[in-house]
């Protein structure tokens, strides 16, 4: 079965920033991996229900208690960069 | 005998009687490491100072008669995925170069407070994606048994630790057969524990409903020693399972005699190596003759589990993945604004396979495609589980080849990712049901290399699993180990 | 006017429960930036949700309040985009399956009492929080970005209404009666200048007497009541022009800009709202009971709509009742009430020189000096006749001044009405003693003197006694 990929669109969406090489490339490999993977719609499933979850649970909560929370300077220093107690990014472009 | 040669039993049985330190148990591990790491690169970091520590802190522990079970004092790598405080955790990946974690895993925590001690961290294939440890950013790990071979993945740098003798066990993790299939490249024994038994709360997820950690050991009775030290309910991980561990020692050598045992036409077929379909006729036969019931049986539906689990593994890693955007914490590449800076960091950070599952994810949940895709696939996985009940109702466990080939030569499959893809057919099924499954050495090709056998159980089912795997182990009377072992042994 | 505006509003509520949505980090306001985080709220590798039941618990209470109908299986999904303030760059929310699906508020815009239906409430986690540095303070233009995560995952529930205003004046009225309501349940602080609850609206319009919806823009950043309201009524004349112009709406999200008094669009990408939804698979469903329905139902406190209901069955003006649900001094009210107190009356008081007197000062109603049985003891007196209104006043102001009991202030200030029939009556005669010729003029019928006459008496006694027994004293010995 052909599919259909708007591999940019699905690049910008992953925010991976390919290249137009980069894009062909990968857009080719998903279509041979997309074209086996549709396999799974040749098998009929009509009132079959979906599994999201390989364990029947439900209801696994927490009490509503605080705990201790992490030591900030361990924390900030693995960030890339800050500025004082803060995580600091470039600007924002898209709000 | 080199102490880095012992099973955690033997050496819990030296350590408990005098004659071993847990400080010289660790040098003989670290002596291993030395002579075979330029070689196999099992490990991305060696924790000198910690293993050094804990070695100490578990000899003055026991001569003060505090013993803290079966794990006291014993060597252990950890899959690198695996967040250890203060020790770099990259998850073989550029994106988590230098990352040092504030936290320790829930598995790690265990491990500790077992009194093991922990040497390392080992090589995976980059986030855990892959079948031969080759996706790595900081190089491939090589098999013991054969260099120019690979060890499987993606627990690659941990089965080859253990079966080279840099740590007597390892913990991997296993979402479509990351633990079983290194197992049976290298001659050791893997195991996938039922969903939910081991908490997942710091293993760095690839696609959470599958993901499992469990143990790599030699032998099977140190398997069930790991299982049992790691597997329990955690409050930190919601998916955990809460009605307790199944106990499994008491059976462990009961033998078949009077077991069914279930063979399962699709997946021990076509496209099997002839050298592996033989051993694993010849197994199947010792376990009828040791006095199991053999059964053939059909899983009509995981002729599409592969499909389901391409689709379902990357669309749960593309939003796992999402996290790594050199915001809080890794490198990170400059950008006009914060949104390009994004976009270079993931781009630069993620190999390609990463890359590859994190494009194939994203578009298999997007708009217009989720139902054809995503959906779909979640009740394929529906199905396969209906038919695993369906074979459980007449059988015990069911068995097949872990992996349909014995190692295969690095950069032999390196660019086709769909041939990569269908080498995990035979384990890819129980990770879609959250089912127990371990993968046994069962013998050697006539390259010299080692078969794994494997044994698949109904969820909670682990007693049964390894009862089968014991009989396995001592039916097929493996105990070989890896020239490389063997000659650094003798070194 | 040819148009009537279509208006459905998103409000987002931070509940107030002691740790985070999925982890135990406190929730407290105004601490120090990134001291409330854990590997869970930071998105740290490895890291797992698990949910605070309390939060989920609250959720579906809300949900009994409006009427909403409880999912028996609800089920928390991602929802996937990129943002930097956004640790994991997928937040924990609910999709198809919300805790809690329809139902209704009633609202009192002042035209009269009518329901805005209610879509779906559910529950998420919040995000960290931004300071954009340079460009004064905007996005556009700024050198670079803070993120403090203290916020990051503190419970966030949803509730979406049905396009069911029409106006800004019922949006006010909307946004008001659900901030009254989540305040009487104690589940959120409200406070709106914190963030703590904070406005979304979905404005259209259509030709009035048509059903076909137009072009719905999306309007953003609304920090008060007020601003709601302008930033409605600027967008629908916004929309009004540009149709009348015969210009077509750009579907858009705009944002309101308090100073300038306009909304402005903003510059996300349509593309990038593709949200991928897919079940959260780190969690598992939350399966409500019907025991588990019928406890919090019965947990629920009074409503204000039900408060208020009563309140005026009570006797008290719909004003009022109005006042005293939404204000401050409710608390007083009913304590006041549990004294023994008559309804009407302390309303009065309360929404009237109390009132008055928290604005005057400032303070806030617990730290007034006059508790309930004070209150109680002043209305008392004025029922029994032993203060006259005036002097009540001067008494309540001696309270507020902390100056004692009622009884103490007007003993003190010397107010105390006197009602004593005998003691009028002498003072009465002393007076007309001493006015022969208009008590003379009263006996030939000039009644228009009598009142002449119970001032003079009233004054003789200082304004202490009382007037309608003066009045009758008066009148009887006047016409003996
Ligand atoms: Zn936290």
């Amino acid at each position: 079965m052909p599919v259909d990929i708007d591999i940019a669109k699905v690049a910008r969406l992953a925010r991976i920033g390919l290249t137009a090489d980069e894009l062909a490339y990968y857009g080719q490999q998903l279509q041979g991996i997309l074209e086996h993977a549709a396999l799974v719609q040749a098998l009929p499933t009509a009132g079959v229900a979906p599994t999201a979850h390989p364990l029947p649970m439900v209801n696994s909560f927490r009490p509503d208690i605080v705990e201790p929370t992490l030591d900030r300077e361990e924390v900030l220093a693995q960030a890339p960069d800050r500025e004082g107690p803060y995580f600091r990014v470039p600007p924002f472009l898209e709000d | 005998m080199d102490p880095a040669d012992l099973t955690i039993a033997e050496a819990g049985a030296r350590l408990r009687s005098g004659d071993l330190t847990a400080v010289d148990l660790l040098a003989a591990v670290r002596r291993r490491a030395s002579m075979t790491e330029a070689i196999l690169h099992a490990y991305l970091t060696i924790d000198h100072d910690g293993a050094r520590a804990a070695a100490t802190a578990a000899d003055v522990a026991l001569a003060q008669g505090r013993d803290l079970g079966s794990l006291h004092g014993i060597p252990i790598a950890l899959k690198d995925n695996m967040v250890t405080r203060g020790i770099e955790t990259t998850c073989s990946s550029r994106i988590l170069a230098g990352y040092r974690p504030p936290y320790d895993a829930t598995v790690v925590e265990r491990l500790k407070a077992g009194g093991a001690v922990i040497v390392g961290k080992t090589n995976l294939d980059e986030f855990a994606m892959g079948s031969s440890t080759e996706n790595s950013a900081y190089g491939p790990t090589r098999n013991p048994w054969d260099p120019d071979r690979v060890p499987g993945g993606s627990s690659g740098g941990s089965a080859a630790a253990v079966a080279v003798g840099s740590a007597l066990a390892a913990l991997g993790s296993d979402t479509g057969g990351s633990i079983r299939q290194p197992g049976s490249l290298t001659g050791t024994v893997g195991m996938k524990p039922t969903y939910g038994l081991v908490s997942r709360y710091g293993l760095i997820a690839f696609a959470s409903s599958l993901d499992q950690i469990g143990p790599i050991t030699r032998t099977v009775d140190d398997a069930v020693t790991v299982f049992e030290a790691i597997a329990g309910h955690d409050p930190s991980d919601a998916t955990s399972y809460r009605g307790g561990v199944p106990e499994v020692r008491s059976t462990l050598d009961a033998g078949v005699k009077g077991l069914r045992i279930g063979i399962v036409g699709e997946l021990s077929g076509e496209g099997t190596a002839p050298d592996v379909a033989a051993n694993f006729r010849a197994t199947v036969d010792a376990l009828a003759g040791a006095g199991a019931t053999i059964k053939e049986l059909s899983l009509p539906s995981t002729a599409y589990a592969l499909s389901a689990y391409y689709l379902i593994a990357p669309a749960e890693c593309s939003a796992n993945l999402a996290r790594f955007d050199g915001v809080r914490y890794g490198p990170r590449l400059a950008g006009r604004s914060v949104e390009e800076s994004m976009s270079a960091t993931r781009r630069d950070g993620f190999g390609p396979e990463v890359t590859r599952r994190i494009l194939l994810g994203t578009y298999a949940l997007s708009a217009g495609y989720y139902d054809a895709f995503y959906g779909q696939a979640q009740k394929v996985r529906t199905l396969v589980i209906e038919d695993f009940r369906r074979a459980y109702s007449e059988v015990d466990v069911l068995v097949t080849p872990t992996s349909p080939t014995t190692a295969f030569a690095v950069g032999e499959k390196a660019n086709d990712p769909l041939a990569m893809y269908l080498s995990d057919i035979c384990t890819i099924p129980s990770n879609l049901a959250g089912d127990p499954a371990i993968s046994v050495p069962s013998g050697l090709d006539s390259d010299g290399l080692p078969i794994g056998f494997q044994v698949l159980a109904p969820a909670l089912g682990e007693a049964v699993m390894f009862r089968v795997a014991s009989a396995v182990e001592q039916s097929s009377g493996f105990t070989g180990r890896p020239a490389l072992a063997t000659s650094a042994g003798a070194a | 006017m040819t148009w009537e505006a279509v208006i459905g509003i998103e409000t987002h509520v931070e509940l107030r429960t002691d740790s985070k949505m999925f982890c135990g980090c406190p929730t407290g306001f105004g601490a120090e930036p990134n001291t409330n985080i854990c590997p869970v709220c930071l998105g740290l590798p490895g890291a797992l949700p698990v949910p605070n039941e309390t939060a989920i618990r609250w959720t579906i209470a809300l949900g009994l309040a409006l009427g909403s109908t409880i999912t028996p299986h609800s089920v928390f999904h991602r929802k996937n985009y990129f943002y930097a303030d956004l640790p994991k760059n997928y937040q924990i929310s609910q999709f198809d399956l919300p805790l809690c699906a329809g139902g209704h508020l009633e609202i009192d815009p002042g035209t009269g009492v009518r329901r805005v239906g209610i879509t779906r409430v559910h529950l998420e986690e919040d995000t960290g929080k931004s300071t954009h540095l340079g460009g004064g303070g905007r996005i556009h233009d700024s050198d670079a970005t803070l993120l403090d995560f203290n916020r990051s995952g503190i419970p966030l529930m949803e509730v979406v209404s049905e396009p069911d205003i029409s106006t800004p004046d019922e949006a006010r009225a909307y946004a008001h009666e659900l901030r009254e309501v989540v305040l009487a349940m104690g589940i959120s602080d409200a406070r709106l200048e914190e963030g703590s609850m904070r406005f979304d609206a979905n404005v259209s319009l259509r030709r009035i007497g048509t059903s076909a919806l137009g072009t719905k823009v999306e309007v953003k950043n609304m920090n008060s009541l007020r601003s709601l309201q302008r930033a409605l009524a600027y967008e629908i004349e916004r929309q009004t022009r540009l149709l009348d112009s015969g210009a077509a709406i750009t579907q858009e999200t705009r944002h309101w800009d308090e100073e300038a008094g306009i909304t402005h669009p903003g510059r996300s990408k349509e593309e990038s709202s593709d949200y991928r939804y897919f079940a959260e698979p780190d969690l598992v469903p939350i399966v409500t009971t019907q025991e588990t329905i019928a406890t919090l139902r019965r947990d629920l406190p009074e409503l204000p709509a039900a408060r208020r209901a009563r309140y005026v069955e009570l006797g008290l003006e719909a004003a009022a009742a109005r006042t005293l649900v939404a204000g401050p001094l409710g608390t007083l009210f009913e304590a006041t009430l549990a004294a023994g107190a008559a309804p009407r009356r302390v309303a009065n008081w309360l929404t009237g020189e109390i009132a008055a007197y928290l604005n005057r000062t400032g303070g806030d109603a617990g730290s007034l000096a006059i508790d309930a049985t004070g209150l109680a003891q002043l209305v008392g007196m004025i029922e029994t006749g032993k203060l006259s209104s005036t002097a009540a006043k001067e008494v309540l102001e001696g309270m507020l001044a902390g100056e004692g009991t009622p009884e103490q202030v007007a003993a003190a200030r010397d107010l105390l009405q006197v009602s004593d029939e005998a003691e009028i009556a002498a003072l009465v005669a002393a007076v007309l003693a001493s006015h022969p010729d208009e008590v003379a003029r009263v006996g030939a019928g000039e009644e228009k003197l009598v009142g002449f006459l119970v001032g003079q008496v009233m004054r003789a006694g200082q304004g202490k006694a009382d007037p309608k027994v003066v009045d009758r004293l008066v009148r009887l010995q006047t016409h003996t």
